[in-house]
């Protein structure tokens, strides 16, 4: 229990230190350290408690519990501020909503508010602490000199990097907290603060725009907090029938059809917090924050914890048809991002799409809920996190050297900045191509989506929807290996530290490919054995086949040195005009001009303007929908 | 194994040819004459062809695009001028902005003469053409033979 | 043993065989036109001639990527061949794929730029039917398998009239024939200059034509599978296919890229509504 608590306290020690290091050499230090602590900790989480299955502590609760909700209050009263201040009053009203909501279920069932194990760790906890802890320190590593040099290239924004790191590490903290948690109020409270941290950090620049996507995405998570404490009112309410505030207890409750309703109300906090249609919104907006902000909090961790809610009550969903609404929400909007994704040349926002996709995907596959597709879902989080996180970090390193994040801008990267481009190319190939992880995982969701009534809707969206995937990454990867001619490499004058985290995630993902055999018998498949009682997995031949295509991919560029002698250079074919290499070549009236590549990004059919509409609209009607059957089935 | 004289893809520009020739070049293609039989193919683009089969004389616009066709085709590769226009110029030939016969600007190996040219005998110039290709890709061969001979010994 | 059998006869003959088949169709294809037409042998003299050609390249890279092409297809057709997962099978080829665009993308050329995009786009369009055909079979079958939808006693063909409509709609983009060769066509004159292979020549065009007669291959294996329950069936059906295949090819004008997308996705949907019905039959009865 002490790692635990170790985990959870000792990133707010670091953020409180933070907020008096000035210089950033210390902060880096300090950082760097502590990182090293986290993810060491995550580690021998790992290593302790790996083989041991669900393990619960019954954690001081009453001291700790009291101070929650004086955190509550006090960050309500801050949103009332905030509110004020920039006159967002939809903000004070939810904030106020959610506080007296808060104070009437302390009010009303103070005796009923006790779980006997506050805090417990289990496969599915390790996995997400391992994320976090290794994912979430590298990222800060990164981005104490991410913000140097932000800070060097916008001078308009108040220098405010005490208060980053620090919110930085509280989220960490509230991270490590929310998925270690067996008591749902203590759990709603470090969703809380994921929320405000989120709102905090989205509006580092303090710009209008910054300013009035921070309230998008307060408001929408604050939407969904409501919804989750109006569960946790519920099934105080409905009596010990319904486990009550004791997580465990309220996955384990043998009447499905009470925990249902609060299982949809808490699959609509997840819904809002993962960002899926039509809450898509906020993650897009907060697409303006520095990038590592956007790593941490909006492709690896924070995101996650709304899909981390999602698998966790997966078994409640599963063979429901309010489920199966949940899980259509996550369908529809993987599909749909998947498409407008197609339309979008800002790195920054292709790769958004990209996320708001797969928490759909996964939020799919929660949904539905059977054993193989839980083993897909959390498969999914492990390397969707490893690859988009490699993928943020590589869009903001190469913005602060080339003060683009356009894809368009990237052409060529491969002679421009190698090693960047060679990393970029793993996290997106990471992302849809065999045999790396993701698709590994789509592939076990279209075996298992298969054999449930309703699947083949799931399997059609998930046909469509791998089709655009590939589209929208591959154009990108195009971008990024086009050889160019008369360009200089830009890649010295980066800060050498930042490589180090990015190597170590590219590292990551590559051993994410090897490992996950290793991973899913070790942590996933017991987990799902534990609460189904069948195990999920690929069959043995699959797994060597994948292996030795993986090994494929490494050893085939070591053929680049058969291709290097004697072959002749000619410059690309231009119609029979002459031309350069770089593309120049003689025009009419012996001008010369240049030829430009633009990549396709089809946007009469699968633009913003388009498509999102419906796919918001239908996702609303999902989502009333898993209200209804809910209600119905009660 | 020369597998060269039977698939000789051929590229064809009209460098500034009244179109009559080209007409009975397209006309090879059809049933009547169907090149295809022998393997030929009428590609578009000279990084696949092994022909490049010119109409028309040189003119001053087209001279540096005549020239970027030939250096895009790789080796071995042949040159064949069909009609008049594309051996001297023909009746062009004193026009203010025709430079002359293909050979001013690229080496020629066969010339096929007509005004237009028939299809038989552009069939036949073709031919014509396979037995040089097929001395320049053993030249060819050879070369990188010797080459590689004098790199074992050195 | 059988297994590791299959995927070796396969690496050894689909070239010959796709070469032969390749052969037949420039033949036919002459003869729908009142042509004499080449000799059967006619792909074979092409590709050997493409060897024996000086190597020319934009750039080295390009080279690698159409290696990693032809590798991952003939693995994939390897797996097929094996009894493998249908599944991972549609993976490797997708990948296969994959590094033939960036092949084209890498060159930085504007007409293989143009070609490599429109060739990402027929990939879009033909991917939601290759996954549901598997799908189905795994309806039909019970197995994701190769070896026993290969085995199967049961005429899936009957059970999935859809997806097999859909299959050959999309052949006709996969085997680079009108009105659907909107990357690169199998025919030699075309608008993009060559599409996705506009800068490539030599032994490495020779590569990509050699991948594609084991793609080729594979294609057909699958529509073989529709009929595996009796052989002869099976043979005569994917030879009647690919004569319709023919056939289309020579009546039909090339589409734009908005028409082939379109095409592939209702050929998706039609494979959609045979897997509801079957599914509906399955489940809904129960």
């Amino acid at each position: 229990m002490q790692t635990l608590l170790f985990l959870i306290l000792f990133p707010i020690l670091v953020a409180c230190l933070l907020l008096f290091v000035k210089r950033t050499t210390s902060r880096y230090a300090v950082v760097v350290l502590s990182a090293l602590a986290i993810g060491g900790a995550s580690i021998y989480l790992l290593m302790r408690y790996a083989f041991e299955g669900a393990v619960y502590f019954a954690a001081p609760s009453e001291t700790a519990s009291l101070a929650m909700v004086a955190i509550e209050m006090a960050l309500a009263l801050f949103i009332i501020y905030m509110g004020a201040k920039f006159r967002n009053y939809l903000a004070i009203g939810l904030a106020v909503v959610q506080a007296a909501l808060v104070v009437y279920l302390e009010m009303t069932f103070s005796e009923n508010l006790h779980a006997i194990n506050n805090l417990f760790i289990d496969q599915f906890s390790i996995i997400m602490a391992l994320i976090i802890g290794i994912i979430g320190s590298l990222i800060a590593v990164y981005a104490v000199r991410y913000m140097e040099t932000y800070h060097h290239l916008h001078p308009e924004v108040r220098d405010r990097q005490g208060t980053f790191f620090f919110v930085v590490f509280a989220f960490i903290a509230a991270m490590f907290g929310l998925v270690f948690s067996n008591n749902l109020l203590w759990i709603f409270f470090f969703w809380e603060v994921t929320t405000i941290t989120s709102f905090l950090l989205i509006g580092y620049a303090e710009t209008e725009e910054a300013t009035k996507n921070a309230f998008l995405a307060l408001v929408m998570n604050l939407l969904g907090g409501v919804a989750f404490i109006a569960a946790i009112i519920y099934l105080v309410a409905a009596g010990p029938a319904s486990g009550g505030i004791d997580l465990a207890a309220v996955l384990a409750s043998g009447d499905a059809a009470i925990i249902l309703i609060p299982a949809v109300l808490i699959g609509f906090a997840g819904i809002t917090k993962a960002a899926l249609m039509p809450f898509s919104s906020w993650l897009l907006g907060a697409m303006v924050a520095p990038t590592p902000v956007s790593a941490l909090l909006h492709s690896s961790t924070m995101v996650k914890a709304g899909v981390y809610i999602l698998v966790r009550f997966a078994p409640v969903f599963a063979g429901t048809l309010a489920g199966v609404s949940v899980g259509l929400v996550g369908a529809v909007t993987f599909v749909v991002a998947s498409a407008i994704a197609i339309s979008q040349s800002n790195a920054k926002l292709v790769l958004a799409y990209s996320t708001i996709a797969n928490l759909g995907l996964i939020a799919a596959c929660a949904g539905v809920g059977t054993h193989m597709l839980v083993w897909a879902a959390i498969l999914l989080i492990i390397f969707h996190a490893v690859a988009k996180s490699l993928l943020f970090l590589g869009t903001g390193a190469v913005e602060n050297r080339i003060e683009s994040r356009d894809i368009e801008d990237m052409e060529g990267l491969i002679v421009r900045m190698p090693k960047m481009a060679v990393m970029m190319f793993i996290g997106i190939a990471g992302m849809f191509l065999a045999p790396f992880g993701m698709l590994i995982s789509k592939w076990a969701a279209i075996e298992a989506f298969v054999q449930v009534p309703f699947g083949i809707v799931f399997v059609a969206i998930l046909a469509y929807g791998s089709a655009v995937t590939v589209f929208f990454w591959a154009k990108w990867m195009g971008k990024l290996i086009t050889v160019i001619r008369g360009v200089e490499q830009i890649e010295k004058g980066f800060f050498e530290e930042p490589w180090i985290p990015l190597y170590i995630i590219t590292g990551l993902v590559i051993a994410a490919a090897f490992l996950f055999p290793v991973i899913s018998s070790m942590l996933i498949e017991p987990y799902v054995l534990v609460i189904y009682g069948v195990t999920a997995g690929l069959a043995q031949t699959n797994v060597a086949i994948m292996l030795l295509m993986m090994a494929l991919l490494l050893f085939l560029p070591l053929s680049f040195a058969l291709f290097r002698k004697s072959a002749k250079r000619l410059p690309a074919y231009m119609g029979g005009r002459p031309a350069t290499a770089d593309l120049h070549f003689e025009g009419s009236l012996g001008m010369t001009r240049e030829a430009q590549t633009r990549n396709y990004y089809l946007t009469t059919c699968f633009g913003e303007a388009r498509l999102f509409r419906p796919g918001a609209a239908v996702c609303i009607i999902l989502i009333l929908a898993s209200w209804a059957f809910a209600g119905v089935a009660l | 194994m020369a597998f060269l004289k039977r698939s000789p893809w051929i590229l064809h520009y009209d460098a500034s040819s009244c179109n009559g020739c080209d007409i009975e070049v397209l006309a090879c293609l059809t049933p009547l004459y169907d090149v295809e039989r022998f393997g030929i193919i009428n590609t578009g683009n000279p990084k696949h062809a092994d022909i490049l089969l010119i109409t028309g004389g040189v003119n001053s616009q087209n001279r540096p695009v005549v020239r970027n066709l030939y250096e895009q085709m790789p080796e071995p590769k042949v040159v064949i001028a069909v009609g008049a226009c594309a051996a001297t110029g023909g009746i062009f030939r004193e026009c203010y902005n025709i430079a002359g016969g293909i050979d001013k600007v690229i080496p020629v190996d066969v010339y096929v003469p007509g005004c237009a040219a028939r299809p038989e005998q552009i069939i036949d110039g073709v031919v014509a053409a396979l037995g040089i290709l097929e001395e320049k890709r053993e030249r060819m061969a050879g070369g990188a033979r010797m080459k590689e001979e004098a790199g074992e010994t050195t | 043993m059988n297994r590791i059998m299959g995927a070796v006869i396969f690496l050894i003959l689909a070239p010959l065989l796709g070469g032969l088949i390749a052969g037949i169709d420039r033949k036919i294809t002459a003869r729908m036109q009142g042509r004499v037409g080449p000799p059967i042998l006619q792909p074979f003299y092409d590709v050997g001639k493409l060897f024996e050609k000086e190597k020319v390249v934009v750039t080295t890279a390009q080279n690698f990527y159409i290696l990693a092409y032809l590798i991952f297809i003939a693995l994939s057709g390897a797996l097929f061949f094996a009894g493998g997962d249908l599944l991972l099978i549609i993976f490797a080829f997708t990948l296969a794929h994959v590094f033939l665009v960036l092949g084209a993308y890498a060159a930085h050329s504007p007409y293989s730029h143009i070609g490599a995009e429109r060739e990402l786009i027929q990939v879009m369009a033909y991917e939601p039917v290759i996954i549901l055909t598997a799908v189905g079979f795994y309806m039909v079958t019970g197995s994701f398998y190769v070896v026993d939808m290969a085995t199967t006693t049961i005429p899936v063909i009957l059970y999935l009239p859809g997806v097999f409509l859909g299959l050959a709609a999309i052949l006709t983009l996969k085997l680079r024939k009108s009105p659907f060769d909107i990357s690169t066509s199998h025919h030699a004159h075309q608008e993009i200059v060559k599409g996705v292979t506009t800068e490539f020549s030599g032994s490495t065009l020779g590569q990509i034509e050699i991948a594609h007669w084991y793609e080729n291959i594979f294609l057909l294996g699958i529509v073989y599978l529709f009929f595996a329950w009796n052989p002869v069936i099976g043979i005569i059906a994917v030879a009647v296919t690919y004569a319709a295949e023919i056939f289309v090819d020579n009546v039909t004008a090339r589409v734009r890229w908005q028409a082939a997308l379109k095409s592939g996705w209702l050929a998706a949907a039609l494979g959609i509504a045979n897997l509801a019905i079957l599914s509906y039959m399955v489940y809904g009865g129960a």
